[in-house]
């Protein structure tokens, strides 16, 4: 099919997508005039229920919990995807590395200073947004990714990671794989404990203290570091794993 | 005027489908795919909107406020994570694309051969 | 609906019109990531700060990241291809 047949098709197709899209649209509530009671009841029991202040955390991994777990491991199966799909038959065509010599990713110092000077504050950011995420906007998802830009950073000053004994690519793999079997393990917990999967086991504590919510903190750990792990990851199969690369070169 | 976020979801929508059938670089079509998947946040978030409610936390505010419903916000939540990592499942499938093919062009794609 | 959100569905709207229409795609990272800033603005009109700061670090760091690495790879395997030609 030609470009102009194509677009041609598109063009009508269009027309009755938004013709069915404005007719459909017009039929729904008129904008903030929601009557769900769903979402009202949640609001009034989340504090007395769960003493947590922040509603959405709670309902993500307690009203919700389920969805949630399914949602981590669509992100834990598309990491595994582009694993699979970046690593078969790599580096056959590809500009050799020189042996023993690697090439500097940052050739400009102001960019080296500041994302050194960014690197450190970023990850503390980012363990904060995961710590309270049951009390403060933030939580799991939005703190990993927080601690992804932290080491993202420090590859863009041109340093990368040195490690003891595994390299560090690995240790992202098994940073992500242990936040998705963490959750699945503490919602088993839940089944053993307290009768139901994901059900809470843990004291609730008082309303406003970082360790309240019974065991929304600890999911939302749980979360935070399958997340960081999984786009780090992505982004070292992306980068031909040079941001993961052992200690000791220039 | 009241129909504005449910018109510029419509728009999204449809402005990222025009961009995904026009084009003629597969990166320049999956930033496409994620305008269109902005088009759903949008409409989520406008579902639950109440006029002169405030956000559904209660760190600082009495318990009897009316919130925006928390339920589209969960959703929307996760769904912008999980969808920027299909996003990035789809980038991998470009570059594989492109060492098989050697272009990355939507039109000429499947159409060379080793 | 206040004056503000109507301000911030006409700059989506625009900036998702921009998005699609930039046809190279190095240039339609960075649009893409101002288009991620206006939907997280959008958001936080919207009463919904967790979403807007889901989509603070999401789409206008790491989806814009993930784009320019993958060209970047791209452009590198045709290099080696030209190279080796």
């Amino acid at each position: 099919m030609s470009r102009r047949t194509r677009g041609i098709v598109f063009g009508a197709g269009a027309l009755g997508l938004a013709a069915l899209l404005l007719w459909g649209f017009g039929g729904l509530p008129s904008f903030g005039d929601f009557q769900g009671r769903y979402g009202e009841l949640l609001a009034k029991s989340a504090v007395p229920e769960r003493h947590a202040t922040e509603t959405v955390a709670v309902t993500t991994f307690d009203y919700r919990g389920f969805d949630t777990l399914g949602e981590e491991f669509i992100l834990f199966a598309a990491a595994v995807g582009v694993l699979v799909l970046l690593r078969i038959q790599r580096g056959a065509d590809e500009i050799p590395a020189e042996a023993g010599k690697r090439r500097p990713t940052a050739h400009s110092p102001a960019l080296r200073s500041v994302a050194i000077a960014f690197a450190g504050p970023a990850l503390v950011l980012g363990l904060y947004v995961v710590a309270h995420g049951h009390l403060t906007p933030g939580g799991g998802f939005q703190g990993g990714v927080i601690l992804m830009t932290a080491f993202l950073l420090v590859y863009l000053a041109g340093a990368h990671l040195r490690e003891g004994g595994i390299r560090p690519i690995v240790a992202m793999e098994v940073a992500e794989a242990t936040g998705a079997a963490g959750f699945t393990l503490i919602g088993v917990g839940g089944m053993l404990l307290a009768g139901a999967f994901l059900e809470n086991f843990i004291g609730l504590g008082t309303v406003g203290s970082l360790l309240s919510g019974g065991d929304i903190p600890l999911l939302n750990v749980t979360v935070g570091v399958e997340v960081m792990g999984a786009l780090l990851v992505v982004l070292g199969e992306l980068l031909d794993q040079r941001m993961l690369t052992r200690g000791g070169d220039s | 005027m009241s129909f504005l976020p449910y018109a510029v979801a419509a728009w999204l929508l449809l402005v990222g489908l025009y961009g995904v059938v026009t084009s003629r670089h597969l990166v320049h079509l999956i930033v496409c795919v994620t305008v269109v998947q902005a088009s759903t946040y949008v409409l989520l978030l406008a579902i639950g909107y109440r006029s002169g409610a405030a956000a559904p936390i209660f760190a600082d505010i009495p318990r009897s406020t009316p919130v925006v419903d928390p339920i589209v916000a969960t959703m929307t939540l996760t769904d912008v994570v999980v969808e920027a990592t299909v996003a990035a499942l789809l980038l991998a499938l470009a570059v594989q694309a492109h060492r098989r093919f050697g272009t990355l062009d939507p039109d000429e794609l499947g159409a060379m051969r080793g | 609906m206040t004056a503000v959100q109507a301000v911030a569905l006409v700059v989506v709207a625009f900036l998702g019109t921009v998005v699609t229409l930039a046809r190279d795609p190095a240039r339609q990272a960075l649009c893409s990531s101002v288009f991620g800033m206006s939907l997280a603005i959008l958001f936080f009109v919207f009463q919904a700060p967790d979403v807007a700061l889901s989509q603070i670090v999401v789409g206008a760091v790491a989806l814009p990241a993930m784009i320019l690495l993958a060209l970047s790879r791209i452009s590198r395997r045709e290099e080696a291809r030209k190279r080796g030609r």
